[in-house]
């Protein structure tokens, strides 16, 4: 009988207490379009292109980020400069397929592709949720601020032969027997 | 005519208003007081920290499809809704909300309220049935079998208040009071009260009739526009009237300190109870069906009938 008594009510009026003293805790909620939510800077959001830091577009048109994307949105095509270096000549992410997952940016061998803290993207119009490269394109480096995917590279563009890269080995000279 | 006596037509049309009204801000009122308790903020945008969100809420039930399912029994469907207001607001009639304000001096208004919340259970019986739905069905089995069970012990509490003012007579039970309220004598009838009340106004620890996690949402599945809106009016008139006749029964009802008026001490406490019946609704876990019928069964009733006898005992051997 003591029990019943101690199980039902004591325990019934300790969780009342207990949720009364809430009304004194400061609420949780964040009203966000009067204040803004601190957006932690590795947050996926928007898509950007980052440039390197001579101002060049970094993207090499490589594909693996179209191809590691789950849900298909990014497309784009390679095109080539005079001087050796790769270009994609339309880039384009559809932001309605989109799903924020960032696999484009970890296959990304160039840090081109980044995420971004910005997630208000919403649009009246579908087609207005497909962005071509211009709107895509950044002028800054985003995170990573001294890579140059040509310096470090082996690939071979004028004004740069193999082996002058940066950390680069002279190329094996396959005419000599020497080590 | 024009002034504030009971059973003036002024103070009976500003009871029917302010009631109404008060049940009405309730649901923003519980929605802010939930959204506090579970550290959020609830509706604070329209208006006054809100408060016009009534407002919005009444235009959007008032403008939704009044819709009678067509494998409903019509009639009575049309009728389950209109019953749970009027019986409800039948109650406040006989509730003495100060010296001069009130609607009837009826010298049989305990009985009075418990008919008229007796009569309240055919609204949930009828909604649920006519409506032709195995959920609605399930919910006003359930609302029939709890609010039988459950109203007769909560007459029984009441007796204990009534053997020591020894009137049925709401307002002569408030003047009695005078010299200390009820809830110390009475404890224990308060207690059963206040769970017999929760349980006949289906409130949340008790809502099982309505319950959304198990059968969507009982007897008023079927039912949308301004016919859902009065079961859900009606449910917080029944919060209001529950609390109100707390307050008369074993707090003194109008009385306290000189320093403010009757009706705003009347006010002051019933207040109190809404506040603590949202607060039932936002801490206490639902029981389950057969958990609640053999509480009130095994446990509550003879708690109440035990609480009568010794109140009777005590009364005589007083004499």
């Amino acid at each position: 009988m003591f029990s019943l008594i101690r199980d039902t009510l004591l325990s019934q009026a300790v969780t009342l207490w207990r949720v009364f003293r809430k009304l004194f805790v400061k609420a949780d909620t964040v009203q966000y379009p009067d204040e803004q939510p601190y957006m932690f800077p590795r947050w996926r959001g928007r898509i950007i292109l980052s440039r390197d830091p001579d101002g060049e577009e970094r993207c090499v048109a490589c594909n693996l980020c179209a191809v590691a994307c789950p849900v298909d949105c990014i497309a784009l095509q390679k095109a080539e400069t005079e001087d050796g270096r790769w270009y994609p000549e339309f880039f384009r992410i559809n932001f309605s397929r989109c799903i924020m997952c960032g696999f484009c940016e970890e296959a990304c061998p160039t840090n081109a592709i980044q995420l971004t803290p910005d997630f208000e993207m919403a649009e009246y119009v579908r087609q207005d949720m497909v962005w071509e490269k211009e709107d895509l394109l950044i002028d800054g480096t985003g995170k990573y601020h001294d890579y140059n995917f040509y310096r470090v590279a082996g690939k071979q563009v004028a004004g740069k032969d193999k082996g002058e890269a940066l950390n680069e080995a002279e190329p094996v000279n396959v005419r000599s027997l020497l080590p | 005519m024009f002034e504030y006596a009971v059973g003036s037509a002024l103070s009976i049309a500003s009871i029917l208003l302010v009631v109404i009204v008060i049940a009405a801000m309730l649901i923003w009122v519980e929605r802010r007081l939930l959204g506090f308790w579970q550290e959020r903020l609830g509706p604070n945008r329209l208006g006054w920290f809100g408060i016009l969100q009534v407002v919005a809420d009444m235009i959007k039930i008032f403008t939704k499809e009044d819709w009678v399912p067509p494998f409903a029994d019509r009639l009575s469907f049309v009728i389950a809704p209109a019953i749970i207001m009027v019986v409800v607001l039948m109650s406040f009639a006989v509730i003495p909300f100060a010296p001069n304000i009130g609607v009837i001096d009826s010298n049989i208004g305990v009985l009075f309220v418990l008919a008229m919340a007796s009569l309240g259970a055919y609204s949930v019986m009828l909604g649920g049935l006519s409506s032709n739905n195995k959920y609605a069905l399930l919910g006003s089995l359930r609302a029939a079998a709890q609010m039988v069970s459950y109203e007769v012990f909560m007459g029984i509490s009441l007796l204990g208040v009534v053997v020591l003012a020894g009137s049925f007579n709401l307002r002569e039970i408030v003047e009695s009071q005078a010299d200390g309220w009820y809830i110390v004598p009475q404890c224990v009838g308060f207690l059963i009260f206040l769970i017999a009340g929760v349980a006949e106004s289906h409130r949340l620890p008790f809502d099982i009739p309505e319950a959304e996690q198990e059968i969507c949402a009982g007897y008023h599945t079927e039912y949308s526009g301004m016919k859902f809106g009065m079961f859900f009016v009606g449910e917080y008139l029944g919060l209001v009237l529950i609390s109100s006749l707390i307050t008369v029964l074993f707090f003194g009802g109008w009385l306290g300190p000189a320093l403010l008026p009757p009706i705003v001490w009347f006010a002051l406490k019933a207040g109190f109870f809404i506040a603590f019946f949202i607060l039932m609704r936002a801490a206490l876990p639902r029981p389950r069906y057969d958990q609640l019928m053999s509480y009130g069964w095994l446990f509550l009733l003879p708690l109440s009938l035990v609480n009568l006898l010794a109140t009777g005992a005590v009364v005589l051997a007083a004499q």
